[in-house]
């Protein structure tokens, strides 16, 4: 039976706003997605019954807290099938943890070495490589996109050489919901010797993710995206690429002995989860990773899948219409209409309740390669419906006719 | 039928406090917030477009989401303004400025209240981050009037 949204809406409190009067249609999910009240509900529970500082303590609620916050890390690496627990890393999000693996790389890139990312990245995945690149002399090298929005892998190839020290690489583009075969990339990658890390911020609420048949060394995605709260996100480690890694942040937790001449550290994956972590939001993206996993992750998957090619479908009617990336998408339906801003036209559809992202996306570099100042950006989650793909359509054409 | 005293004296506005209400009273035509929006697009479609090689650097409004290009002349003591943008709606919203300010004195430019765009009820339905744009591009008129001034 195919997946019905209907049957989960009224787990989101906030689809019953209004908008200007009209009923919220939210298609701006690849930038945030809401949250279903089993998780709002385990954030309040944590704080109602749980909390305690983790870890440390002797006293019951400590031993309640931290046996919490280890079932949490147990679920996650379930969901992503990772060899052990101590490969899960908190993290305050995506950008946190690609800038974690950044730093703790420093001093194995010399200024010989190069760091291949790709056309389709998010400015997260962009910056945080070139500070390593400028502090190490190393070379930033960048796998081109082709026109259809899908990356030239032949092109990668010849960018691949011993040189190559590290590849970060996203597995669907925010911009154009390109999805990329990182499996490909990953073992041509590791042929050169090269270390591999994979943005599955956009991937990781569309399909399933299993670590280890990817083989990447490290995977980093934010729980916010995944029906979680914001502020909290995995790095994905594989033990054997992290454990002889240094630490990055110095404080609590991390360590095993202090004294002020020196310091000795925590075993993974205490060793980089310096402070006091997210427990409580920890905790949430576990039960938001159950509660996905519950649904079906295929099925919803393959609901949104319908919802964008609907979309697409109605929309390449709309005279001017263009749309970036392949036909084959997931998550995000970007467009442009032929001599009209971007901008207008999500204003006008905003208006007309319709939460669309317009801009750049945070992917300058890409948008200036396929020469835009950005696109409207319809994206799609597992509470969407076919009414609201009309509305969006009906929203675009409207705007459309006021703005031709 | 009216016999030629009886009609209403229909006199051009001339001030900006005119030019203002009269804005004002069309916007006040419409009911909906599409016919206004329609209406800002028209006149952001009847300003006369700059000439590209004004679109310079210089010229921009900085702080804009939308590209903003704005410029002025001095000439018989008054300011008359050109400008332009990538968006329709913005070029709308700032042609609204230019229909109440170009033509004036710079004395009179620099003391326009322009919160009359509160009125418009146009406000209310912009991100902030546009209606932030209203704000600095307002500025950036007045700021051209300061350096015709003195002159």
């Amino acid at each position: 039976m195919p997946f019905d949204p209907h049957s989960i809406r009224d787990q989101f409190p906030i689809l019953a706003s209004e908008v200007n009067g009209q009923p919220l249609v939210y298609l701006d999910n690849a930038a945030t997605v809401q949250k279903p009240r089993v998780v709002l509900e385990t954030s309040l529970a944590y704080y109602e019954e749980t909390n305690a500082n983790i870890h440390r303590g002797t006293h019951h609620l400590s031993q309640k807290a931290t046996a919490a916050h280890e079932a949490a890390r147990d679920r996650i690496a379930h969901h992503l099938n990772a060899a052990s627990p101590d490969e899960i890393i908190f993290t305050s999000g995506t950008t946190d943890g690609i800038n974690l693996v950044a730093n703790i790389l420093t001093g194995s890139i010399s200024a010989e070495d190069e760091i291949l990312i790709s056309a389709l990245e998010h400015h997260s995945n962009i910056v945080p490589w070139q500070m390593l690149a400028q502090r190490t002399g190393a070379t930033l090298r960048v796998i081109p996109v082709l026109e259809d929005g899908t990356l030239d892998f032949g092109a990668f190839q010849d960018l691949l050489s011993p040189k190559t020290k590290l590849l970060a690489i996203t597995q669907v583009s925010n911009a154009f919901g390109t999805p990329v075969p990182v499996k490909d990339y990953i073992s041509a990658a590791h042929a050169v010797g090269s270390l591999v890390l994979v943005d599955a911020a956009q991937s990781v609420a569309h399909k399933v993710i299993d670590v280890q048949d990817l083989d990447a060394d490290f995977l980093v995605f934010s729980g916010h995206k995944i029906y979680a709260p914001t502020g909290i996100g995995i790095l994905y480690g594989k033990t054997s690429s992290l454990e002889n890694l240094p630490p990055w942040r110095g404080g609590g937790e991390m360590i095993k002995e202090v004294t002020y001449e020196s310091s000795t550290y925590n075993e993974l994956p205490f060793r980089y989860e310096a402070g006091t972590p997210n427990i409580e939001g920890g905790i949430a993206l576990a039960k938001a990773m159950d509660w996905l996993s519950d649904l079906g992750l295929p099925s919803v998957a393959a609901h949104e899948q319908l919802l964008i090619e609907t979309a697409a479908a109605s929309l390449a009617d709309v005279e001017g219409l263009r749309f970036y990336g392949p036909s084959h998408r997931q998550g995000s339906l970007s467009f442009n209409i032929a001599g009209i801003h971007h901008y207008d036209l999500g204003t006008l559809i905003d208006q007309m309740g319709v939460a669309v992202r317009t801009g750049h996306h945070c992917c300058q570099p890409l948008m200036n390669r396929l020469g835009t100042t950005g696109t409207v950006r319809a994206s799609f989650a597992a509470y969407n419906t076919m009414e609201e793909v009309e509305k969006l359509v009906n929203a675009v054409k409207k705007a459309a006719m006021m703005l031709a | 039928m009216l016999s030629p005293a009886q009609k209403p004296t229909l006199s051009l506005p001339v001030t900006i406090a005119e030019k203002q209400q009269q804005l004002l009273d069309e916007l006040n035509l419409f009911q909906d917030w599409t016919e206004r929006y329609q209406y800002v697009i028209d006149l952001g479609k009847k300003l006369a477009p700059m000439p590209e090689d004004l679109q310079t650097p210089d010229r921009l409004i900085k702080g804009c989401q939308s590209q903003v290009w704005l410029d002025s002349s001095f000439a018989d003591g008054k300011v008359n303004y050109a400008a332009d943008s990538d968006s329709l709606i913005t070029k709308g919203m700032i042609a609204l400025f230019v229909r109440v300010l170009d033509g004036q004195t710079p004395d009179d430019i620099l003391q326009a209240d322009m919160s009359f765009i509160d009125q418009t009820g146009l406000k209310e339905h912009l991100a902030p981050t546009r209606a932030n744009a209203l704000t600095l591009m307002a500025g950036q008129m007045k700021q051209h009037a300061i350096a015709f001034a003195g002159k």
